[in-house]
């Protein structure tokens, strides 16, 4: 074992001394993210520049049997990118370039902590007919770690998870190797990130870096139609959601579908708001769309259980915007800057059941509570949130949400959901109850990949 | 009262990141997170670690102060804090500082300018008899002027500061504006020392120019700093009883006015927003008004401008301390880069820091001969026919 | 005692019966509207209580000031007849519930009310409110609940309106100047028709509008333009306020363009329409009423009611016609800028 000392010079040799830190400043604030989980630092944060940087540090964690955890900028909330085990954080946002466009087969190709709001302006800036699924949160968060937990954006109804939409990826092994994945292994283009091959990209997505750490990433571009709207529906009647939202998905009009509900402010208490977005080329597409989402709940209409609110421009600013401010300020509704969901993927018709859970739990734990759930797919399945709000200055308070999010997390589970990044705890219970030569099947292929057990441990650690 | 509100609210940052871009995201937008892409250097990591501090869960360090005192407070966080807090963000800031000079836990740097500032009544320990130096006759203020034209600490002192203020001073003139300078007796305007947190000190320096202005039974201020201008018109007290503009909002009105005659300049400019003008104080037309008030003048955007303009570096006393130089990334440099790719002759300030920080920046980018840092007088007083 | 004070025995020697054979959505003739009416006096079930699109204009048009609006809606209430969706009341219910959060300015013997409505902070500034500035009450504490017309519920208006009153009366104001129609409506004509004490003397703001242009003598400068004028549901609560309209724009210059639908035949922005019937007949009356301002060769359309604003000012702007309020039309006339505009929406993706 050598020295910390030699470990640090080391890493200054890599990426030169402005970018790796030991200070207890650095190690305070990347032990911890906005969640809940309990902190544990690192011994080192490094910046690196290139995927020959990353290839180095990754040589020489696997040579000193250092941990090492690759992170973005820490807003799955649930301590993916806590170091669990300490070692080097390695943090990716340097490497932030948009490196290809191509147009015509509709991908980009950017570095691994290129972030999602750069992405979005990049493209807004150069190519204005093309977008990709921009999630709802906030613009620093990485396309590459979005990918990498399975996240879910603006497009999400039509296309799936953002994951769903990888066209390649450039890895680096947890021994070192540069690795490339997808039709980029065999040729020039990244348009896809494994057929007509056998899909290796399952080794990377969902792993949270236990596998390696992701420098470049394709990602399938959709067109960006010149109009946008949202319609909101407002019901009182918990069990007609899933119904509405499958009406919703059969006009194969809608791009996305995201419902809320929370008890404040009170304008929102006791209705189910379902955001649906239409967009267009003309007013006349629009308009079109627009009748076709009214007939499709024209029944509810007339027996008055579902209606649409009438919103002016500047009221649909905000629901339009990407990402969605307003999911951010959740964190600080009680003025306590803190919130965490669990969010677990669920088929639709767990919603009304999923609701009357999540009412129970923030009374027993006395917590302020909010849930967005997101369609995903035509109807295939939604992202439910289980969201409590929390004031850091709090401890007792953020106790009780976090009992509070590890009993929704249990029910969900229990009720056939799979728990969406989940955090080390929840990724037992989800190895638990899962077949057995599934499980056996993952530990092979994180023993051949990372056979020193480097990358990001305490994740996917199976026994 | 300050420093109690930010130890009550400054759990509430939820370090989301929106603080560490402009509007529309294309890049990074905050200075120091900008120059050294640590977290902490963002306003998130600030925040969370001087709350670390204030729950004894780190210890003091340097490293921990010059994180804070990198910070320019140049407001791009408060812009774009999507919380209801965004406003509170640049006291809580200084509200922290002002912590640390209460214990004495500054950097050395940060030291040095307050004992500047308190010895020499300017950052750069000059002679107080050297003050107006630049000045070359110019009338002293005497009542019956309208505004006394206050010139604060660089453009006393700085080369670069020094020429702006001597033009200013003969554009007011063709103007015919009825105007005085304070000479020797003028002082720092102690933005600086108030951003950095001396609260003692900026108190005295505040009580001290009041009583100055009083005496000399000054009405109106023109201050040829943003700096000061945002001193005096918002954290003075408000028992000041005169009214304090920034020189880009007079010329403007001397334009506006026809008071000025020019002829044609045939050039393409590009224009820094000047955070203490800008953000701090929402104007952004007036400066630009005056430009495109010259015949032949083309102006020109940086892609970031007006509220997501990027900051010169200079702020919170960096246009002397300068924690955020030494690299490619200094704030300084790439902004320089910024206002050459969009083809501009010149680039134009409203502000002697970042008169300074941008002139010294074009030479380290070796664009010399390819742009010319003027400040808006400079530009008006060279079109003047 | 609170409750609708109802007086049969007018209606009984109605000839017309204009509330219903005037209405613009029933086509009615005098018979069939005599029947119906009758039924609905009685309480008997009558297609009317469905069809009504809670327009107010029978408010307007009944000669003996009877109020036959406020009785339609007082037997839907009973009847159970739901105007709109469900969840549509609950949310309107819900969302101004007083919860003791009072947004007072500075409290004076002259207040301005901004009802619930954030557009008026837009609105509200310079010299015509150099008098007023700040002396401001808002939100649910102050709220006037007319809204609940368009509901079926004048429960929740028996029930509140007393408070908010006085709420209102507790500051001491002595003249309250509503910024919308529909609080001056209800301080009007809602409060004494339930027999709701009012302390206060309520103004309208065309009437404030117009003594502040007077006041301000020359610097008002004549426009000189066309305008269009978008009448409100609420002001079919006081349709005497109608003619302040046309005695501020003869100060400011403006000429109120002669179309079919203005006045006594005005059509509302339909949203609330929208909400309750649907998207076929709020666009076509939104259709009609644009069309109808396009063919008078409007140039601006003047709004009175920020809901208004809302639904129409983007669709007008379409049209080529400029939307602006009428308080900003009345600052164009001394010089300043209009403050509550359209937002420059560029399409977020």
């Amino acid at each position: 074992m050598v020295t910390t000392n030699a470990i640090h010079e080391s890493l200054v040799k890599i990426v030169g001394k402005s970018y790796v830190s030991a200070s207890r400043e650095e190690k305070y604030f990347y032990a911890r993210d906005g969640g809940l989980m309990p902190p544990h630092e690192p011994d080192f944060v490094v910046l690196p520049r290139t995927t020959e940087e990353v290839q180095e540090i990754v040589r020489l964690a696997n040579r000193e049997k250092i941990p090492i955890v690759p992170a973005g900028a820490g807003l799955a909330l649930t301590g993916l990118v806590i170091p669990q085990k300490g070692g080097i954080v390695v943090d990716m946002k340097r490497m932030d370039r948009v490196l290809e466009v191509n147009e015509k087969a509709r991908y980009v190709i950017v570095e691994g902590g290129t972030t999602q709001g750069a992405l979005k302006s990049y493209l807004q800036k150069h190519h204005p007919h093309l977008r990709h699924s921009i999630p709802d949160a906030p613009p620093s968060a990485t396309v590459v770690a979005n990918a990498v937990i399975h996240g879910q954006g603006r497009l999400a109804h039509q296309h799936g998870f953002n994951s769903d939409m990888v066209s390649g990826l450039e890895v680096v092994l947890p021994t070192g190797e540069v690795c490339r994945i997808g039709s980029c292994s065999v040729s020039s283009y990244w348009f896809s990130k494994g057929p007509p091959l056998p899909d290796l990209s399952g080794l990377f997505l969902g792993w949270f870096g236990t596998t390696g750490i992701i420098t470049k990433l394709g990602l399938k571009l959709y067109p960006c139609k010149k109009l946008r709207d949202v319609m909101v529906l407002l019901t009182d009647k918990v069990e007609l959601v899933p119904d509405i939202l499958l009406r919703l998905s059969h006009t194969e009009m809608v791009e996305d579908t995201v419902i809320s509900a929370q008890p404040l402010p009170l304008r929102f208490r006791g209705t189910f708001w379902i955001m649906t977005y239409i967009t267009g080329d003309s007013d006349e597409e629009l308009e079109f769309k627009r009748k076709m989402v009214w007939d499709a709940v024209w029944d509810y209409f007339q027996s008055r259980d579902v209606g649409f609110i009438s919103t002016s421009p500047e009221g649909k600013a905000p629901l339009l915007s990407m990402p969605s401010k307003d999911t951010t300020r959740f964190a600080d509704v009680a003025k306590g800057g803190g919130f965490q969901y669990a969010g677990p993927i669920t088929p639709i018709e767990k919603f009304p059941a999923f609701i009357r859970k999540l009412e129970e739990v923030a009374a027993k734990y006395n917590v302020f509570y909010g849930s967005t759930t997101r369609l995903i797919g035509s109807g295939h399945c939604m992202m439910f949130s289980f969201s409590f709000s929390f004031n850091r200055a709090n401890p007792d308070e953020m106790a009780r949400a976090k009992r509070a999010l590890d009993e929704c997390s249990k029910f969900a589970l229990e009720e056939g959901a799979v728990l969406w990044k989940p955090d080390v705890d929840e990724q037992k219970m989800i190895m638990e109850k899962m077949d057995p030569n599934t499980l056996e099947l993952m530990r092979k292929i994180k023993r051949l990949l990372d056979p020193n057990g480097i990358m990001n441990p305490g994740n996917w650690e199976m026994r | 009262m300050m420093q109690q509100k930010y130890v009550s609210q400054i759990h509430r940052c939820f370090r989301c990141g929106y603080c560490k871009f402009p509007t529309d995201y294309s890049s990074f937008n905050c200075p120091p997170y900008q120059r050294f892409r640590f977290e902490t250097y963002s306003t998130g990591g600030r925040l969370w670690l001087i709350y670390a501090w204030l729950k004894g869960e780190i210890e003091w360090s340097e490293h921990l102060a010059e994180i804070l005192y990198t910070c320019t407070t140049c407001r791009n966080c408060a812009e774009q804090c999507p919380m209801k807090f965004a406003p509170d963000i640049i006291d809580w800031i200084v509200g922290a500082r002002s912590d640390m000079v209460e214990k004495g836990r500054i950097p050395p740097r940060v030291a040095r300018f307050f004992e500047a500032v308190q010895g020499y009544s300017n950052p750069f320990k000059l002679l107080r008899d050297d003050r107006a130096s630049w000045a070359n006759g110019t009338k002293l203020y005497s009542p019956g002027d309208e505004f006394l034209l206050y010139i604060g600490c660089l453009g006393s002192y700085d080369e670069n500061g020094q020429k702006m203020a001597k033009s200013l001073v003969s554009v007011l003139k063709a103007a015919e504006v009825p105007f005085g300078i304070m000479g020797k007796d003028e002082e720092c305007c102690g933005n600086e020392v108030y951003m950095l947190g001396e609260m003692g000190l900026f108190q005295n320096i505040a009580e001290r120019n009041i009583q100055k202005f009083k005496k000399l039974g000054v009405r109106k201020i023109v201050t040829l700093c943003p700096h000061g201008y945002h001193a005096m018109k918002n954290n003075y007290p408000k028992a000041g009883g005169f009214e304090v503009y920034h020189y880009t909002e007079l010329l403007a009105e001397l334009t506006k006015a026809k008071k000025l005659k020019f002829s044609s300049n045939r050039i393409k400019v590009t224009y820094q927003d000047p955070c203490f003008l800008g953000r701090h104080n929402n104007i952004y037309d007036e400066p630009r008004q005056v430009l495109q008030y010259i015949p032949g003048i083309e102006l020109v955007e940086m892609e970031r401008n007006r509220k997501d303009a990027f900051c010169c570096g200079g702020g919170s006393g960096n246009f002397v301390m300068d924690l955020l130089a030494g690299d490619e990334n200094s704030p300084a440099r790439i902004r320089v880069r910024e206002a050459y790719a969009t083809g501009a002759d010149i680039l134009a300030v409203a502000c002697p820091g970042c008169m300074t920080m941008l002139t010294d920046a074009v030479k380290t980018e070796n664009l010399e001969t390819k742009l010319t840092v003027h400040d808006i007088s400079q530009i008006l007083a060279r079109s003047l026919s | 005692m609170i409750g609708l004070k109802f007086d049969k025995t007018k209606c009984v020697d109605c000839k017309g019966v204009f509330c219903l054979t005037r209405c613009q959505y029933l086509q009615l003739d005098r018979d069939t509207a005599r029947k119906e009416w009758q039924k609905i006096v009685d309480g008997e079930d009558s297609f009317v209580l469905e069809a009504c699109t809670t327009c107010y204009a029978c408010e307007e048009y009944c000669p003996f000031h009877n109020h036959p609006f406020y009785l339609i809606v007082e037997r839907q209430e009973q009847k159970g007849i739901l105007p709109a969706p469900r969840p549509i009341i609950t949310m309107w219910i819900n969302q101004c519930q007083p919860v003791g959060r009072f947004t007072v300015g500075k409290v004076d013997e002259r207040m301005l009310s901004y009802c619930f409505l954030p557009h008026f902070n837009t609105l509200v500034k310079g010299k015509l409110f150099d008098d007023t500035a700040g002396a401001v009450v808002f939100g649910q504490e102050f709220f006037c609940n007319a809204v609940y017309l368009h509901y079926a519920h004048t429960s929740v208006i028996t029930e509140r309106l007393p408070q908010i009153v006085a709420n209102i009366g507790k500051l001491g104001v002595r003249e309250l100047i509503c910024l919308h129609d529909e609080c001056y409506g209800t301080f009007t004509s809602l409060a004494p028709a339930y027999g709701i004490e009012v302390p206060f003397k309520p103004v309208h703001y065309f009437e404030y509008l117009y003594n502040r242009l007077k006041g301000l003598g020359k610097t008002v400068k004549k426009l000189d333009v066309k305008a269009a004028y978008q009448r409100n549901c609420s002001s079919r609560l006081a349709p005497e306020t109608d003619k302040l309209v046309d005695d501020i724009f003869s100060l400011i210059g403006v000429e109120r363009v002669k179309r079919e639908y203005d006045k006594e035949n005005a059509l509302c922005c339909a949203e609330i329409i929208r909400m309750g019937k649907g998207p076929a007949l709020a666009d076509d009356i939104q259709k009609r009423n644009i069309d109808d301002m396009v063919k008078a060769g409007a140039e601006y359309c003047v709004f009175n009611c920020p809901a208004c604003w809302d639904a129409l000012a983007d669709k007008v702007a379409r049209k080529g016609i400029k939307p602006v309020h009428i308080i900003d039309l009345c600052k164009l006339a001394i010089g300043e800028a209009q403050s509550l505009k359209l937002p420059e929406l560029a399409v977020e993706v």
